[in-house]
């Protein structure tokens, strides 16, 4: 539990921290929050030889709408999340997602962005993410370019940032009326990444058919999954409690989790079906107006 | 409840008296042993081996010893030419300091690494290179029982298989006799799985060897300081170690629940350390380490039965019991019974026979099997028959309370001699269960569950009536290598009243600093806020064995209430001097003597106190001291009924605990808000394994639960509200009726809550769970998988 011995750098601009990155290369890593890497360094899992610590960057701090977006700053820690005041009125799937990452000491510190760019299928914000259908802005050598998030995660601890980028934003597109969302997390204890977790959006049309859905999965496959095919079959559909049913079905099918130590690959794909059935039912009665 | 006899100024017995140790601990000014820092310490980091059996083809520290800031790399054989690389286990077993040959579970000492900083001896750890060939590995206990298994002690003469012992209790004959006779019959394997303390901090030691005096200095996470000198002493006593120059200090400890009590490996490593380096040598283990090595709690596979009559009658126990030791045997409970106190099985029930044995087996995994609040496999036997007797109810369909309360030993038959031997000193099981379940409205939630239940909502409600047995121990029964469990208290009351108070046994938590002052404000009438207790440093404190086992308030306790009456008769003998009358005319209220039918004619206890040094009779020493060793004549058996409501999530299996009634007999109390806390503590370390907690291996010997990752401690958001009340039924031996309460929470509360699951889960045929109850496999249980 005590770390190898590295080389830390503060830069205070992003130039700065991108050229470092670029003459550091492979053996650098970037600090934001340190609770994903410094735990994993001080199992020497990680063994940098060079930290650059991007918390003196400014302007990276942020939540924000403009434009059609909600546009939230990589180095916007989770507990700001969990307080603020728009995140909890117009998106609480986000709310829901924050405030059970972890417990306060983690949150005050853990940011969303290095939650995202860490690569982890079992953090939270990944398949919240995928249901919202965000895009990540991300800084290089070059300038910014932006990505997909169904671009972004690739496999396990990897996505498509480059060795010398920096995460810098995460985009959301507001989403229209009549929609609502919701993030369910069932996890072994306080603190503890999820047995399975899944997200869940929704809009619905006048006559209370479903236009739009979005569902992504935690922690049951090599990134976020999402679930294609349980959208597909709620768009176009009320939202029955037999299309959910469905939909809980088709997301269990979706999911890829291997058997661990939070339980087997049988009892993951069950929990995935429950919480996809009762994250709709959310999603839905917060779509209708309710809480 | 337990009498006030003294004001809420002097603060006796059953005064809820505010810790005195908090105001340190608040303001950060406590002292463990990473806060001692000595000239020129230098760190020491231990290898641990990946394998669970392997042998040790070399160990090469160039590496390491070429590395910056590493002072020395330390094997087997540094220690063999000192002939300190075996050590004797407290159940007379032994064990490898560190291995010459062959390691003989996962993390287990292979060298140590001593260096100038923390980071230095870290990087030295990955820097020593020990090539390993792999052995058969030996997990599975039943396994290692079986003919042809390898037999892992090849160190132990005359070792042919992997049993380390056979225990057995109680009348074989006339038990299958009654099984044999009796209309119904259960029975039910339950396992209990290996848990770990996990205290806040983990061990450790600063070791530090003035070569020129001889003397050893040792700040330690000892729940047992004068017992381990003592060892220390008789182990090492050919290197020159003696007995008055090894000084232990156990300062500051941040919880031992049974986990302190051992001498590790790492103590004794450190101790060659600072005598082969002559620098003081710190070492204090990382979480993984602690978790991974150190000795653990239970393990035990159970083959329980139960006789009885068609009316509900219990008639007779029988339990076979596989204990998985692991590598060696280093239990830490001082019986003579190599299975502790398992024979508290029978419960609160009068058996008319019973019958149960234990097998204790090596296995590749680490040694232990005692520590985590369980005085002595009571949370074992408690477990096997709170679960029996459901699973009785069940059959008979009985309600599971009236079962209970048709079978309890009566109050009028203590004391009790149980037919596995245990003399029960005093108990009234009816009357806590009754408390229980009007506190908790017994008869409302049963008809809330059966209207859940047509709506097809899962809920269970558990009981669980144990009884508890502390105190080790009477010294014909108990020692820990020769030396009797007696415990001790030596008492100075200076001149101007005030008091200075030595115990022999050492608090991780338990507030005796608090409540042994409490005991002499109660016989000595003296405010609490005027005595200091001292305990932990073997140069200061009297002889004692140490703090496990809830056994410090029934035999220290025991020890302080005699000092302090030995010198209330002093005090007696100054005060008749002192109001010129005879001993006989004196009376005495709690702080002062008075001539009887004369309350004005009085002394007080500090006016004694200070003739004790002015003015004495004459041909009476001068000074007010006693020093008491209490060997007790029994033990105590607090008591108790717990009742737990549990509801299930039938989608994800998940249990959560509604409501929790405790009602707990520890009989005389002496803080009633630091009872409260123990209570509190231990249903929170009941309820971790019953639901939670487990460290388990898988065929390799490859450790899961070996980081707080895998280990999972509830926190304050998965505790429920525990709701508690007490009943008090004084233990008729013991000098102030106290009975001992740090465990009984931990022992009763676990079959009360798989009670309650099962019983939720019961129209669907359910009729037994493992703990612990995790979602999966209560998620299988309601499907039938
Ligand atoms: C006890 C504990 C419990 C936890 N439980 C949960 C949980 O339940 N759910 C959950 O989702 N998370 C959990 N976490 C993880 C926590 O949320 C992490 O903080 C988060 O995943 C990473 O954010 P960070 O800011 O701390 O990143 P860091 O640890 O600083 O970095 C993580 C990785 O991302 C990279 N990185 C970080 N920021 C950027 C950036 N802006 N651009 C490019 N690369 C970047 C780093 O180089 C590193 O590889 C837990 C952590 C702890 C310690």
């Amino acid at each position: 539990m005590i770390p190898g011995t590295f080389e830390y750098h503060k830069p205070s601009t992003l130039d700065e921290a991108v050229a470092l990155l670029a003459s550091l290369g492979d053996d650098a890593k970037v600090l934001s929050g340190g609770q994903s890497l410094i735990p994993m360094m001080k199992f020497r899992l990680a063994e940098p030889a060079n930290l650059v610590d991007i918390n003196g960057l400014e302007g990276l701090d942020y939540i924000r709408e403009a434009d059609g977006y909600l546009t939230i700053g990589a180095l916007t820690r989770e507990a700001e999340l969990d307080r603020s005041d728009l995140i909890k009125s117009k998106y609480p799937i986000i709310h829901d997602t924050a405030h059970v990452i972890a417990d306060p000491q983690v949150r005050n510190l853990a940011t969303i962005g290095g939650n995202l760019a860490h690569g982890d299928p079992a953090n939270d914000h990944p398949a919240t993410m995928v249901a919202l259908g965000a895009e990540v802005v991300v800084f290089g050598p070059n300038g910014s370019r932006t990505i997909g998030i169904d671009d972004f995660f690739l496999g396990p601890l990897a996505t498509a940032l480059k060795a010398n980028e920096i995460l810098t934003e995460i985009r959301i597109p507001v989403p229209p009326a009549n929609s609502g969302g919701a993030y369910i997390k069932f996890e072994r204890k306080v603190g503890d990444f999820a047995i399975a977790a899944v997200a869940a959006t929704v809009t619905l049309d006048g006559s209370g058919k479903c236009v739009k859905a979005g569902i992504g999965l935690t922690n049951v496959g090599p990134t976020p999954v999402r679930a294609k095919a349980a959208e597909e079959a709620l768009i176009g559909n009320p939202l029955t409690d037999d299309n959910i049913a469905t939909a809980g079905r088709l997301a269990s099918e979706a999911s890829q989790p291997v058997g661990d130590q939070r339980g087997s690959e049988e009892y993951k794909r069950a929990v995935v079906e429950v919480l996809t059935k009762r994250a709709l039912h959310k999603a839905k009665a917060r779509a209708e107006g309710g809480k | 409840m337990t009498e006030l006899k003294t004001s809420a100024e002097i603060g006796g017995m059953g005064h809820s008296v505010k810790r005195k140790e908090d105001p340190r601990f608040i303001r950060g000014r406590g002292n463990y042993v990473d806060d001692v820092v000595r000239p020129g310490m230098l760190y020491m980091a231990i290898v641990r081996s990946p394998y669970a059996h392997a042998k040790i083809l070399s160990i090469n520290s160039e590496k390491a010893l070429a590395h910056p800031g590493v002072a020395a790399v330390i094997t087997g054989e540094t220690l063999k030419e000192y002939n300190l690389h075996w050590m004797p286990t407290l159940m007379s077993d032994t064990q490898m300091v560190l291995p010459i040959d062959k390691v003989m579970y996962q993390a287990q000492e292979v060298a140590a690494v001593i260096a100038t900083s923390r980071y230095a001896a870290a990087d030295g750890v990955e820097l020593v290179e020990v090539e390993y060939e792999p052995l058969e590995v030996v997990i599975d206990p039943f396994k290692a029982l079986e003919p042809g298994a390898p037999v892992l002690r090849t160190d132990k003469e005359g070792q042919k298989d992997n049993r380390i012992f056979h225990w057995e209790a109680g009348d074989k004959a006339a038990t299958d006799k009654a099984f044999k006779d009796a209309d119904v019959t259960i029975s039910q394997d339950i396992y209990i799985p290996r848990i770990h303390v996990a205290s806040i901090e983990t061990c450790g030691i600063v070791a530090e060897f003035d070569s020129v005096e001889g003397q050893l200095t040792l700040w330690m996470t000892s729940q047992a300081p004068h017992a381990h000198r003592t060892v220390f002493a008789m182990v090492a006593g050919h290197v020159g170690l003696s007995e008055e120059k090894i000084r232990i200090i156990s300062p500051d400890i941040g919880g031992g629940f049974g986990g302190k009590v051992p001498i590790y490996p790492g103590y004794v490593i450190a101790i060659a350390a600072t005598v082969v380096t002559g620098s003081p040598i710190k070492w204090v283990e990382h979480r993984r380490e602690n978790l991974q090595a150190d000795s653990f709690g239970r393990d035990y596979h159970m083959h329980a039965e139960l006789a009885a009559d068609k009316d509900g009658t219990m008639k007779a126990l029988r339990i076979k019991t596989i204990a998985d030791h692991g590598y060696t045997d280093a239990a830490t409970q001082p019986s003579k019974w190599p299975a502790g106190l398992f024979a508290i099985a029978t419960g609160s029930y009068p058996f008319e026979a019973a019958f149960c044995e234990v097998d204790g087996v090596y296995t590749n995994k680490p040694p232990g099997g005692i520590a985590y609040r369980c005085s002595f496999r009571v949370t074992e036997a408690v477990h096997a028959i709170e679960r029996l007797v459901d699973i009785l109810a069940d059959d008979l369909g009985m309600d599971p309370a009236e079962l209970r309360m048709k079978n309890f030993i009566p109050p009028e038959a203590f004391p009790y001699k149980s037919v596995l031997g245990l003399e029960y000193d005093s108990g009234n099981y009816a009357g806590a269960l009754k408390l229980a379940m009007e506190k908790i409205g017994y008869q409302d939630l049963l008809k809330e569950q059966k209207e859940k239940r047509e709506r097809g909502e899962l809920m269970g409600i558990g009981i669980s009536s144990f009884t508890e047995v502390v105190g080790a121990g009477p010294s014909k029964d108990f020692d820990i290598l020769g030396l009797k469990m007696f415990d001790s208290a030596e008492i100075r009351i200076h001149p101007t009243g005030k008091v200075l108070v030595r115990i022999g046994v050492q608090s991780q938590g338990q507030g005796h600093e608090t409540t042994f002052g409490q005991i002499v404000a109660e016989e000595l009438g003296i405010p609490v806020s005027d005595i200091k207790v001292e305990h932990g440093d073997t140069d200061t404190a009297p002889y004692g064995l140490g703090t496990y086992a809830s056994r410090s308030t029934p035999v220290a306790g025991a020890a302080t209430a005699m000092a302090s009456r030995k010198i209330r008769d002093k005090a007696k003998k100054i005060a008749a001097y002192l109001l010129e009358v005879s001993e006989d005319d004196l009376d005495w209220e709690p702080g002062k003597f008075f001539v009887k039918g004369v309350p004005d004619k009085a002394k007080t206890i500090q006016e004694i106190a200070f003739a004790a040094y002015t003015n004495h009779p004459q041909g009476m020493e001068a000074g007010l001291e006693a020093v008491s060793y209490y060997d007790p004549p029994n033990m105590t058996f607090p008591f108790g009924s717990y009742i737990c409501v549990v509801d299930i999530d039938s989608g994800t299996g998940q249990v959560k605990i509604r409501r929790f009634m405790a009602v707990d007999d520890c009989g005389n109390i002496i803080n009633p808000m630091i009872v409260e806390g123990q209570i509190h503590g231990g249903l929170t370390m009941g309820m971790a394994p019953a639901l939670m907690e487990e460290i388990s291996y898988d065929e390799e010997g490859n450790i899961y639960g070996g980081s707080f990752m895998e280990y999972l401690m509830p926190t304050a958001m998965e505790t429920p509200n525990w709701e508690t009340a007490k009943t008090c039924t004084p233990s008729p031996h013991h000098p102030i009726g106290a009975k001992g309460v740090g465990e009984s929470a931990t022992v009763g509360a676990p079959p009360a809550i798989v009670n309650a699951v099962v019983d939720a889960l019961s129209h669907l045929g359910v009729r037994h769970l493992e703990i612990p109850l995790t979602p999966e496999k209560v998620w299988r249980a309601i499907n039938g998988l």
